[in-house]
């Protein structure tokens, strides 16, 4: 509606539909062999950097403290930590999928036993006496698993707080 | 051939929601007339433009030459910068760097976002790996609550401390007639029951636990404009010009997975190399004002701690002390902060003009009660990047 006399107009916008393009990302052959290990093997590894030692999960091929190339794969253990977390409540559509994720979920970046990052994941559990920082966590994995990181269907909060054993215990300065 | 460099114009919309009223081509042409007029400069005396959003926020990927009409870039050289939610400090690092080369002497610096026009957690998901980390984070508020759960669990801090940093920056938004979010409500109670009021109020609803709405700043669309000009221009054009005492940037990791969730060493390092170039050994002490890049609640405990303005976990004391306050030792975010306003490429670039009218005088309602000699501007982006800017009153030697 406009109305000149007044100068007033209903503002609007345009918007740009319902758009799609797909992307395809490359993992390099290292993060295609942690996909394909877990996918037929569910079994986790990680990239080793010939100059901290740090070990990389998911593993890629260029440790960026060093500047160095990385070859080695070490296999790191199906169990870790949560080093961080939240249970998300807010509702969104997820841009990989188009569709709503489902809410409450956990989520958390955890670090599995022999490896210095962490992977960010689901967790089975929205109770927040459990979702903490330091809590163990297992990998539950697809029945049906294609070569994605959702192959890994969640991980599982388990009751066992023992350190973790195979880390290198190295800190980033 | 380098020079000296100073902030002498600043100009910024007011923060809403949704700005339907203009286009983001008209939004920017506001922004650099109020920075213009504030300078009293033509845009015929402007040499460069630095210009920066986050591209897909809009779905518009050649902003510099899009947004022309608006900047005033026409038949001029531009430079687009997009850094994530450093870009606003990024791109006034970007316009010094362009007058310090003594390459240009007047340099215009903008920063605009519209994120009425898409959806900004969708958008800001974007930003991470999409292999190992898109599928599974949920945008900025999730990043941000994981963040949160770190440093509570390392330090003990409940919710109310959180509250406290939220409190400290709608009640100085309440000053700034450029802010998004001014909670009149607030206006005229105490602090320790605006605390109690959001920690126990039903509709104050979580997000991503552990944090809140309170704990979040607001999606805003709103430009903003600074110019720089060279030591040769800047007394002329400015009475007191802010000049540029030192830039720092660090960027780390673009896997939150590899972060050392313990601190923030982007902020950590960029902090030292900037006070190390101006001889600060007690940033509490020597710096009389932060316009901090605090996007959400805890920042403004664990980010401060980063910094250097106190120890780890020390953070909250300073708060609950009223250090931070507008009449305490070191007052953060005069304007409100980021708390209270967040157009994402633009909200560096506010941070440095807040920074800047501080020194110069400009400040308004939001104007300290003293001399400010020192002000320090940053920016977070990324992952967990950061931009510092420490701005002075005196020329640098």
């Amino acid at each position: 509606m406009a109305d000149r006399k007044t100068g007033q107009t209903e503002l609007l916008y345009v918007t740009s539909g319902d758009m799609y393009q797909p992307y395809s990302y490359s993992l390099g052959r290292l993060g295609a062999e942690f996909l394909n290990t877990i996918k037929e093997e569910k079994r986790f590894l990680g990239a080793r950097c010939p100059g901290c030692n740090r070990v990389y999960v998911p593993p890629r091929s260029v440790c960026g403290r060093c500047h160095m190339k990385m070859e080695e794969l070490v296999p790191v253990s199906d169990e870790g930590e949560i080093v961080a977390c939240a249970i998300i409540e807010f509702g969104f559509v997820d841009p990989n999928t188009g569709i709503a994720r489902p809410v409450p979920y956990g989520t958390a970046f955890i670090r599995l036993d022999g490896a210095d990052t962490a992977l960010p994941h689901f967790l089975d559990s929205v109770d927040r006496e459990k979702v903490k920082v330091g809590a163990r966590v297992k990998a539950v994995f697809e029945e049906t698993r294609t070569g994605k990181i959702m192959d890994i269907k969640h991980f599982a909060l388990i009751d066992q707080y023992r350190r973790p054993g195979g880390s290198n215990g190295f800190s980033v300065e | 051939m380098g020079k000296r460099a100073a902030i002498v114009g600043f100009g910024q919309t007011k923060g809403s929601s949704s700005r339907k009223d203009v286009n983001g081509i008209e939004m920017i042409h506001e922004a650099v007339s109020a920075a213009l007029a504030d300078a009293e400069l033509g845009i015929e005396d402007i040499d460069a433009v630095v210009i920066g959003n986050m591209d897909h926020f809009e779905g518009i990927n050649y902003v510099d030459m899009w947004s022309v009409e608006g900047s005033g870039g026409v038949m001029k050289p531009i430079i687009k910068v997009t850094t994530g939610g450093t870009t606003g400090t990024t791109v006034a690092m970007c316009a010094y760097y362009h007058v310090a080369s003594g390459l240009f002497d007047r340099v215009l610096a903008i920063g605009w976002e519209k994120n009425s026009e898409s959806d900004t957690t969708g958008a800001i998901i974007t930003a991470y790996d999409p292999i190992w980390e898109r599928p599974n984070m949920a945008g900025a508020i999730g990043g941000l609550a994981v963040d949160a759960s770190r440093y509570m669990h390392d330090h003990g801090v409940t919710e109310r401390d959180g509250a406290r940093v939220t409190v400290r920056d709608r009640l100085n938004a309440l000053n700034n007639p450029y802010a998004h979010l001014r909670q009149e409500w607030m206006r005229g109670k105490d602090v320790a029951t605006l605390v109690d009021l959001l920690v126990s109020s039903e509709e104050n609803q979580v997000l991503a636990y552990p944090l809140r709405m309170s704990d979040l700043c607001p999606r805003t669309d709103a430009a903003a404009a600074l110019i720089f000009a060279s030591e040769d221009v800047a007394e002329t054009i400015a009475p007191v010009p802010a000049w540029v005492l030192a830039v720092a940037n660090r960027h780390n990791t673009v896997y939150y997975g590899d972060l050392d969730w313990s601190l923030n060493e982007t902020l950590e390092a960029a902090s030292r190399q900037a006070f190390a170039k101006v001889g600060i050994r007690e940033p509490l002490k020597e710096i009389d004002v932060c316009e901090l890049y605090l996007p959400y609640s805890y920042a403004g405990l664990a980010w401060i701690e980063s910094i250097g303005f106190c120890g780890p976990g020390e953070g909250r004391r300073l708060l609950w002390d009223g250090v931070t306050d507008m009449d305490g030792e070191i007052p953060m975010n005069p304007s409100g902060g980021v708390m209270s306003s967040n157009p994402i490429g633009a909200t560096g670039v506010i941070r440095v003009g807040e920074a800047a009218i501080q020194i110069m005088g400009k400040a308004g309602l939001r104007q300290l009660n003293r001399d400010v000699k020192i002000a320090m501007a940053t920016g977070f982006g990324g992952c967990y990047w950061a931009d510092v800017l420490l701005l002075g009153k005196n020329k640098p030697l």
